[in-house]
């Protein structure tokens, strides 16, 4: 510490100097901030203001740079030092702009912008320069799991971009599904006829490929490591395993298609009755001439049942809608019609959704002359040698009969996501508890049953494949994150993540294999890989004082903690995402980064000048998430949206990091209250570390009897779920809280530190 | 299966022939833009912008499904294709572009060719009468036709009527709007000959249509 030179810069640009006075921000640093280089200037951010700080560093010993100027989220390039520790004490968005302007409110501004600059300078006495992550490995290899059309256009992608790829496949040759297709829908001008799959050409792209290794008829054995350095066993058909290291991996394992034997209402088993793949095959065979049933019989008629097994809402069948299937439809209608227009050919559908350029398409089918009628089938029977479709039909509101040589039911995909870990943590509690109850001989404990192969065979503790999110698909933001899932380095691409048709499935690829070249980069260089991409902090623990509570290694949304034979967590800190869940998790405080720690953020909350009882002065503590709600809270500041004066924000870098401990801080140090912001949580979550808000908020549920303990009312914390849209919502979120406080009085633990 | 099919055509079970393409294909043959009720996406725009909604038997979204699913006699004795204004409401705000005011008379126009048309309808017998003016000296004979559609229902109806509109007719005549002697001997435009050619020429393209299918 003798070294260190704490230096405050504050910026009295964009109207601060006129509004705040700027001597007293200036003894704050001193006195209490303890701050040794103190300068003020009218543009800090112009390359003169810069190169002053930049001097300071080069000449006069500077070591810890605290800016008084805008938000840490504005001038960034500006402000950029690497190799000297920064805070940020946002006195323009966080002050000026959010506090009603008049010489009525100086007195609570300027009290506003001390406090600030206090905070600041707590949090830069606790901050070093991250060293880099030490576990990083740099092999560059991509991996990619699936030989599809995902998985081979991941392939090529990444080794055109110059990437070593290997490409494993189950089945004894490339194509997946694709492979099965007479033809595809459309994905080019004039989105009109039925077009060639392409597969040929890629597949001889991907196997001519000097930086592809294509291992065909294998599966993965084993998945261990971490990014930079995952080691995969390949293991062949005859059993033969060959061991590999990869820098990341893309799982492209595709779907299966809907069991037509779950469906036996809509006639599945029936010989006139096919599903889409079903009559891929037909079509194969046929091969642009008339399209025969496989029992060899002429079809004339054909009805064509979306939604066959999907969007059910009983629970029965897959609840979500596959998104290809209109438009595979609308293409298999074509098959007939181009070979014979006087095939007639009905497409039954509740809602005909045609992705992409798809409206041309459907045009160009009505053009055809293929029949779409808005109807819900209920049953399809056998019929002589054809079918009977029964269905009430949803413009004319009849019920209707009609029949057909051949029906083609629209069932759904069926994600390829190998073992729903969940299920499996659920199964081996229940083992654990039966297993206490009575000795294991006695009562021979049930196998899992139905429990499809393991894709990757990961040696995590969490278990060996992705988490899913629902319905069975492999967890990945459809939205904001695709691609991503919760174990670093491991991308999901294609159907697996969400149903999708072809050309998104190409998209996908397309994204997976960038994500995955980010991922190697980024671990190569010891960084996070996302969403803090670049960062080069990393959770530091202190096993001396580790309990082996497990708190951290199950709480990681990524998985990225295991246990060692002792049960002490073993931080793989290539697999995290530095989101700090494992800070806010720590009972006993013994994991923190760098730059972040339970002593940065505490030290901020205990610095604070807090008036006393009878001020009428509250003081309320902000935890705003930094990925959504600290924007949020810049943009009011932007649009000049006046929130109360007497609220602090400290921005956290995932409501997860959030260590209760900061809110017994908080409340045992006088402040009135403390709300926290986060992101959305749950299924349809927004959370940039996808279980960082959900466990905030249950950690969140326990604190009531900490309030309790304290003889506080309940109110004093409060937690909301915040979009980065939400400007105004913020500020209004921020002013009802005041009235609150101000409603249930002053906090009566004032004066006690 | 085929079985199945042939007993629909000699319409036994009548459920199993519908929803076969043949009256669409009949309405594509013989009604003026018919080719066009395939493309209908069945949004129901058209349904919802039509001021006379809610009085159609069959807004136009339902009279192309019926034609999809080979209701014949239902479309073609409907009142509802009767019913269209030609306000061009639908036909301004169809996605999909089709000409739905003209598909709405051409159906109706088939209707009538085919005798379907239902009876003592009011656009109906207006539009006879007023072709029947029209055409016949190539310009429409405001007394005549005014005259014509009074008396339509009988000397008592048309009276009273007469002496609905009676002040009204008097304003007109004052304002030179209306020459009651029209009622006698009417005037006829100048290329009387040429309107006549004209029709005949169009009598001839529409002959060229395939034949109405009674």
């Amino acid at each position: 510490m003798a070294d260190n030179k704490f230096a405050a810069y504050l910026c009295a640009g964009c109207g601060l100097g006129e509004v705040l006075d700027f001597e007293t921000l200036e003894k704050v640093a001193k006195r209490e901030g303890k701050m040794q280089v103190i300068k003020r200037h009218d543009f800090l951010c112009s390359a003169e203001g810069v190169q002053t700080i930049r001097d300071d560093i080069a000449n006069e010993g500077v070591t810890h740079v605290l800016i008084g100027a805008c938000s840490r989220r504005a001038k960034t390039d500006a402000f950029d030092f690497p190799q000297t520790p920064m805070a940020r004490a946002n006195l323009r968005e966080g002050v000026l702009w959010v506090v009603a302007p008049g010489t009525d409110h100086d007195e609570v501004r300027q009290e506003m912008a001390d406090d600030y600059i206090r905070m600041g300078c707590a949090e830069l006495k606790k901050m070093a320069v991250p060293a880099g992550n030490p576990d990083c490995a740099s092999n560059k290899r991509i991996l990619v799991v699936g030989g599809g059309m995902t998985g081979l256009t991941a392939a090529i992608e990444a080794a055109e971009t110059g990437y070593e790829v290997l490409l494993v496949e189950k089945q004894a040759q490339l194509g997946g599904w694709a492979a099965k297709l007479h033809k595809r829908v459309p994905f080019r001008e004039p989105y009109a006829e039925p077009q060639d799959t392409g597969l040929a050409e890629l597949i001889a792209r991907v196997e001519a490929h000097p930086k592809i290794g294509v291992h065909l008829a294998s599966t993965l054995a084993e998945t261990a490591g971490a990014p930079g350095r995952f080691a995969v066993k390949i293991a062949t058909e005859s059993g033969a395993v060959t061991q590999e290291t990869v820098g990341a991996i893309i799982q492209a394992s595709g779907f299966s298609t809907y069991d037509l034997a779950k469906l036996p209402e809509l006639g599945g088993g029936l010989p006139g009755v096919v599903d889409q793949a079903g009559l891929e095959q037909l079509a194969k065979a046929a091969d642009g001439g008339a399209i025969q049933r496989a029992d060899g019989q002429a079809v004339n008629s054909v009805v064509f049942v979306q939604c066959a097994g999907q969007r059910d809402e009983t629970g029965t069948h897959l609840p979500y809608c596959s998104g290809h299937c209109c438009a595979t439809s609308v293409k298999q209608a074509m098959y007939f019609k181009d070979a014979n227009p006087d095939v007639d050919t009905v497409v039954l559908y509740t809602d005909l959704r045609m992705p992409g350029m798809g409206e041309d398409f459907y045009r160009s089918a009505q053009t055809k002359g293929v029949i779409f009628t808005k109807g819900k089938v209920s049953t399809v029977t056998a019929a002589g040698s054809g079918c009977n479709v029964n269905f009430r039909d949803l413009i004319l509101n009849e019920e209707v009969t009609l029949g057909a040589d051949l029906v083609v039911l629209a069932t759904g995909q069926v994600p390829n996501s190998g073992v729903n870990i969940d299920l499996v943590v659920e199964l081996a509690t229940e083992e654990q508890a039966s297993g206490d109850q009575a000795p294991a001989e006695a009562t021979p404990v049930a196998t899992p049953v139905d429990l499809p192969p393991s894709i990757l065979n990961l040696t995590y503790r969490q278990g060996p494949d992705l988490p899913q999110l629902k319905a069975g698909l492999t967890d990945s933001h459809f939205i904001c994150f695709p691609y991503e899932t919760r174990r670093t380095g491991i991308y999901a691409a294609g159907p697996v993540r969400r149903p999708m048709d072809m050309l998104q499935a190409t998209d996908d690829a397309t994204g997976a294999a960038l994500k995955a070249i980010q991922a190697v980069e980024n671990a190569a260089l010891g960084r996070a890989a996302h969403p803090r991409s670049g960062d080069l902090s990393y959770p530091i623990v202190r096993l001396e004082g580790c309990t082996q509570c497990k708190r951290c290694t199950v709480e990681c949304p990524f998985g990225a903690i295991d246990e060692d034979e002792r049960r002490f967590p073993v931080f793989n800190e290539s697999r995290c995402r530095r989101c700090g869940t494992c800070m806010g998790a720590c009972p006993v405080r013994v994991i923190s980064f760098e730059n972040y720690s339970v002593d940065t953020v505490g030290s901020q909350i205990k610095s604070l000048d807090m008036p006393d009882e009878f001020s009428e002065r509250p003081r309320i503590l902000l935890l705003a998430c930094e990925n959504d709600a600290y924007p949020a809270l810049d943009m009011a500041g932007l649009s000049r949206t006046l929130y109360s004066a007497f609220v602090r924000a400290i921005p956290v870098r995932c409501l997860g990091s959030v260590n209760t401990i900061w809110i017994t801080d908080a409340l045992n140090s006088g402040w009135d209250g403390v709300m926290l912001m986060g992101c959305k949580r749950g299924d349809d979550y927004q959370c940039h570390f996808v279980k960082g808000s959900e466990l905030a908020h249950y950690r969140l549920s326990k604190i009531d009897d900490t309030l309790k303990q304290l003889s506080l009312e309940t109110e004093r914390v409060a937690s909301y779920e915040v979009a980065i849209t939400d400007s105004q919502r913020v500020a209004a979120l921020i002013n009802d809280y005041a009235e609150t406080i101000k409603r249930i009085g002053m906090s009566p633990m004032k004066g006690f530190n | 299966m085929q079985a199945l099919r042939t007993t629909g055509h000699q319409g036994i079970p009548a459920v199993a022939a519908r929803y076969r393409n043949n009256f669409l294909k009949e309405v594509e043959a013989h009604v003026e833009d018919g080719e066009w009720v395939k493309m209908c996406m069945q949004c129901g725009v058209c349904a919802g912008s039509c001021p006379f909604g809610p009085h159609w038997e069959h807004p136009p979204q339902e009279i192309f499904m019926m034609i999809r699913a080979g209701k014949r006699d239902e479309v073609l004795k409907s009142d509802a294709m009767w019913m269209c204004t030609s306000c061009y409401n639908c036909v301004v705000r169809c996605p999909r572009k089709l000409p739905i005011t003209q598909i709405m008379h051409g159906i109706a126009s088939y209707a009538q060719e085919l005798g379907l048309a239902p009876k003592n309808q009011p656009t109906r017998d207006f539009s006879i009468q007023f072709w029947n003016n029209c055409t016949k000296t190539g310009r429409v004979n405001e007394m005549k036709l005014t005259v014509g559609l009074y008396f339509k229902d009988g000397l008592v109806s048309g009276i009273k009527q007469v002496m609905n509109m009676l002040p009204v007719a008097i304003g007109l005549i004052k304002a030179g709007r209306l020459n009651p002697f029209e009622l006698i001997s009417g005037h006829s435009p100048k290329d009387q000959k040429g309107i006549a050619a004209m029709l005949k020429k169009a009598r001839a393209i529409e002959a060229q249509r395939a034949p109405a299918t009674h």
